[in-house]
């Protein structure tokens, strides 16, 4: 029976994006794209985690993302774990980094700045990995950890 | 630089800056030069500065360039809910450069994304004024006949002053020598220290303005705004500390020169104004011939 369960929702060919926090998500889905995408896609969320309180799991079937492309999800599940399947083996392993640039993904702390003031997207440039900072590439002001809102 | 905008000081290099200083001095020698004859120069003033437009204005006019433009927003099209990118794309369609100032930090940087035509940032909101280092950079090179091996003193808030920010991160390229003053509260950002650390830049930090301006070549005077203060009595205690006088400068270096970026409130005492030494109402005149300098070098004219 297990076994049954668990061949529904293996993939052949794509990719498994494990460990997203289950609050994040839909957001997770929204900044890759997924929801317009085309691809067979299966997900779970609410299980539970040894890492963090409880995961959500996205596969993608016959999907293999980009560096720059997956690493745009960082900032909202910087644990994510990524399983490259081929021919239903795991035949690598990926994290995810924060990227040098960040285009669209997170929200200037700014009041002042012109980013939260116009319908326009936000471009941050990577200062610091650990703690977090971003430096808004308009108002030049770091938005730090605390202050990081994802649009 | 023919073609680039100007949004930050940062974005010109070393050579760049050197030659907007020697460009500036040919303008102040030889003023009325019709480069810009059948150009037309938007001026953008979304918030009144009735003294950077003037600046301006004049540059633009001495240069021979006709100005289309507004001097507050009330008079212009955003009162109506316009979006900047759609003013900037209008505007870009009937001129050949744009100056700006806006109230919003980082609206200079996106209207030169919008924009056809160079954008030259005015003043967009406590972020940048780059003309304004400009012209003091001038001023600097004018007074000292160099812009190398300095002693530069910056006084007052060095916390909020935007200027005294883009003047550091400027002057960083030449080997100064910053001296600090201003009270506790409004010392310099650990980001500008650490910038010159990496940089290895001596710097100084003084609570009290003192005879250490004995060693000073540029003594660069700031406003000590009341706004800045949550702290009522705080202002109080500060305002009066931070207010050069004319018999400080008795022992003060023959080369030295006071320069602010204007308008003042009392930190310089009026008595330093018959002082040679006073350079801060020269140092305004110059910022025509810097902007002169810089709108001729922008659109490729010099
Ligand atoms: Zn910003």
């Amino acid at each position: 029976m297990a076994k049954k369960e668990l061949s529904v929702s293996a993939i052949k060919n794509g990719t498994v994006i494990d460990h997203i926090p289950a609050t994040h998500l839909f957001k997770v889905i929204s900044i890759l794209g997924l929801d317009k995408s085309e691809n067979q896609i299966t997900f779970g969320t609410n299980l539970k985690s040894q890492l963090q309180g409880r995961k959500a799991i996205i596969k993608v079937a016959k999907k293999y993302f980009a560096d720059d492309e997956i690493n745009k999800i960082s900032l909202v599940a910087p644990h994510a774990k990524l399983n490259i399947i081929k021919d239903y083996n795991v035949v690598e392993k990926k994290s995810v980094e924060v990227p040098e640039n960040l285009v669209g993904i997170a929200k200037c702390f700014n009041p002042k700045c012109i980013t939260n003031n116009e319908e326009m997207t936000t471009r941050f440039a990577l200062v610091e990995r650990e703690p977090l900072a971003l430096k808004c590439q308009y108002c030049e002001k770091i938005t730090d950890e605390k202050h990081l809102e994802i649009i | 630089m023919k073609n680039k905008s100007l949004v930050s000081i940062t974005d010109f290099s070393k050579e760049e800056i050197l030659r907007i200083v020697e460009l500036a001095s040919e303008f102040e020698a030889n003023p009325n030069q019709k480069l810009l004859d059948g150009k037309v120069v938007s001026s953008l003033f979304f918030e009144p500065s009735t003294r950077t437009r003037l600046s301006f204005e004049t540059a633009i006019n001495r240069l021979g360039g006709g100005i289309i433009g507004f001097t507050d927003s009330s008079s212009s099209s955003t009162t109506k809910g316009e979006s900047l990118k759609d003013t900037i794309k209008m505007v870009s369609n009937y001129s050949d450069l744009i100056v700006m100032r806006h109230p919003l930090e980082g609206s200079a940087r996106y209207a030169s994304e919008q924009s056809d035509v160079p954008v030259i940032n005015a003043g967009d909101g406590a972020n940048q004024h780059p003309t304004q280092t400009l012209l003091d950079l001038y001023s600097i090179y004018k007074t000292q006949g160099t812009l190398d091996n300095l002693n530069i003193f910056l006084v007052g808030d060095l916390k909020y002053g935007r200027t005294v920010h883009s003047l550091l991160m400027a002057m960083s390229m030449f080997n100064p020598t910053f001296n600090f003053i201003s009270p506790d509260s409004l010392k310099m950002p650990d980001e500008y220290k650490l910038f010159l650390d990496s940089k290895g830049i001596k710097y100084y930090e003084h609570l009290e303005f003192t005879d250490i301006i004995e060693a000073a070549d540029v003594l660069y005077m700031t406003r000590v705004q009341k706004e800045r203060f949550s702290d009522h009595i705080e202002y109080e205690k500060v305002k009066n500390v931070y207010v050069l006088r004319n018999a400080m400068l008795d022992n003060t270096k023959e080369n030295l020169r006071i320069l602010h970026p204007l308008p003042r409130v009392n930190e310089i005492h009026t008595d330093v104004d018959e002082n040679p030494k006073a350079y801060y109402f020269q140092q305004a005149e110059n910022g025509v011939y810097a902007r002169m300098a810089i709108m001729a070098s922008i659109l490729g004219l010099k």
